[in-house]
């Protein structure tokens, strides 16, 4: 490939990436109504769709508070990190043969690296608020994101087991003649209830519970700054949607009459929409409910899991 | 299956990658400060405590298990490291790798079941215990 190529690409998945996240504001609000029986935004141009531009103008002329009693540079800091931390897992995943930033040989690792990191911006943004409920917010969203990382990555062996690799390339291609979530369910169920709790969305927002917290870990943001969170939960769902595309669902594979990108986006925005349900059907469980359903029930489980896939493809391999 | 041990993909789109979302942060951090409002009021300088006046600074001393999290975390993210580096070279270790690791997940499993024991994976108060000390109250009051 050219230099230029490289550099379209790189610019383009940018592109697309903002647009799908500034995007998914307008699709959840129609969503949830239509889920929950009312309207929704259905003001601003069609079918209200230019309520994502509304929502962004008002986001950047909003006051851009810094509080005097936090901590500045922290507390501008931290918006930064969730949103940097989202858009550079996208690095690693193939959209299509070929187009993909930089094909990292160990791109599942960096991907949980990333997700990792993310940790910080919640951290670090409630405890420089000063603010009680965002530090009971930070310290509800630690304890949740690195409890459930553990699930998550173990709930990947499976796959890369039967793969030998941690490239994402060379994941999807090994699943040409059968996607992984038919021989890993387990694995799959596991990685998606851990990255709902990686991205805090509904059932697992407890670090923002507005029922509780006001909103948690951001009850002192707003502006932009107060967007930058929002905008990084939306590409979180986006990354984990295509994350789960990826390695469970073939990527980019699928029948040759339509392109890969078109089926990788296809099924990327299939469990964007099951994220938005999820959202629109279940009740918030308890802080001690959420942690104890991850230690005491999904650990073994992804434990298991390893053991069993281990011992049945060595036995069939004889 | 193919062999990834040498990594032949270019790596500089990673680096203008990471250029570019930097730009775009730094970017829409310094828009937002250039055309937000800003303004002074009575109250604009106190933190939002559910519209009372503040008590006391934020900066307390909170009592948190949330230690043994972390601690769970240490324990069990470290040895999640070794049981990937296997998942990587799965079928060179064979069986002899097999039995090596379930050694190991064994004595996670173990460390699992001590850690549930001694109460370290209860985070909220124990309903059974409240419930029976709740039955006994009752029990002498109607004694």
């Amino acid at each position: 490939m050219t230099v230029m190529q490289h550099v379209w690409i790189v610019l383009g998945v940018l592109f697309v990436l903002l647009n799908i996240g500034a995007g998914l504001i307008w699709v959840e609000r129609r969503m949830l109504a239509l889920w929950q029986d009312r309207l929704g935004p259905n003001r601003a141009g069609p079918l209200g769709i230019l309520i994502v531009l509304a929502d962004t103008l008002k986001l950047f002329f909003k006051e851009d508070w810094v509080p005097p009693f936090a901590d500045k540079w922290v507390f501008i800091i931290a918006p930064a990190i969730v949103v940097a931390s989202v858009l550079m897992s996208f690095v690693v995943i193939p959209f299509a043969p070929g187009i993909v930033v930089a094909d990292l040989n160990v791109g599942l690792l960096f991907f949980l690296a990333m997700s990792s990191i993310g940790v910080y911006s919640i951290v670090l943004g409630g405890w420089a608020s000063n603010n009680k409920y965002a530090l009971l917010g930070a310290l509800r969203g630690a304890s949740q994101m690195i409890a459930y990382e553990v699930f998550m990555g173990l709930s990947l062996m499976g796959v890369v087991m039967m793969t030998g690799s941690f490239k994402l390339t060379d994941i999807v291609e090994a699943q040409r003649d059968m996607w992984f979530f038919i021989k890993q369910p387990i694995g799959l169920v596991i990685f998606f209830i851990a990255g709902i709790a990686e991205t805090h969305r509904l059932p697992f927002d407890i670090p923002e519970a507005e029922s509780e917290l006001i909103a948690g870990y951001h009850a002192e943001y707003s502006g932009m700054k107060f967007g930058m969170f929002f905008i990084g939960e939306y590409l979180g769902i986006t990354l984990i949607s295509a994350m789960t595309a990826t390695i469970f669902f073939g990527g980019w594979l699928g029948p040759e009459f339509l392109p890969g990108w078109v089926w990788f986006f296809t099924k990327t925005f299939a469990f964007i929409l099951f994220f938005i349900l999820l959202r629109a059907s279940l009740p918030r469980p308890r802080y001690d409910q959420l942690m104890e359903y991850g230690w005491k029930i999904l650990l073994p489980l992804v434990l298991a899991n390893v053991m069993i896939t281990g011992a049945v493809l060595l036995w069939l391999k004889g | 299956m193919p062999g990834s041990d040498v990594n032949n993909s270019v790596l500089w789109p990673l680096l203008l990658y990471a250029a570019v979302v930097a730009f775009l942060i730094i970017a829409i951090l310094a828009l937002s400060y250039i055309l937000g409002q800003h303004h002074q009021d009575k109250a604009t300088d106190q933190p939002y405590e559910g519209g009372i006046e503040q008590t006391g600074s934020a900066r307390l001393r909170f009592s948190a298990q949330f230690y043994l999290v972390a601690m769970l975390f240490v324990i069990f993210d470290v040895e999640a490291v070794f049981i990937m580096l296997w998942a990587l070279g799965f079928y060179e270790l064979g069986w002899a790798g097999y039995i090596g690791v379930s050694v190991f997940i064994v004595q996670l499993v173990v460390v699992l079941i001590y850690e549930w024991g001694i109460g370290a994976l209860d985070f909220g108060p124990d309903e059974k215990k409240i419930m029976r000390a709740y039955r006994r109250k009752i029990k002498n009051q109607s004694v």
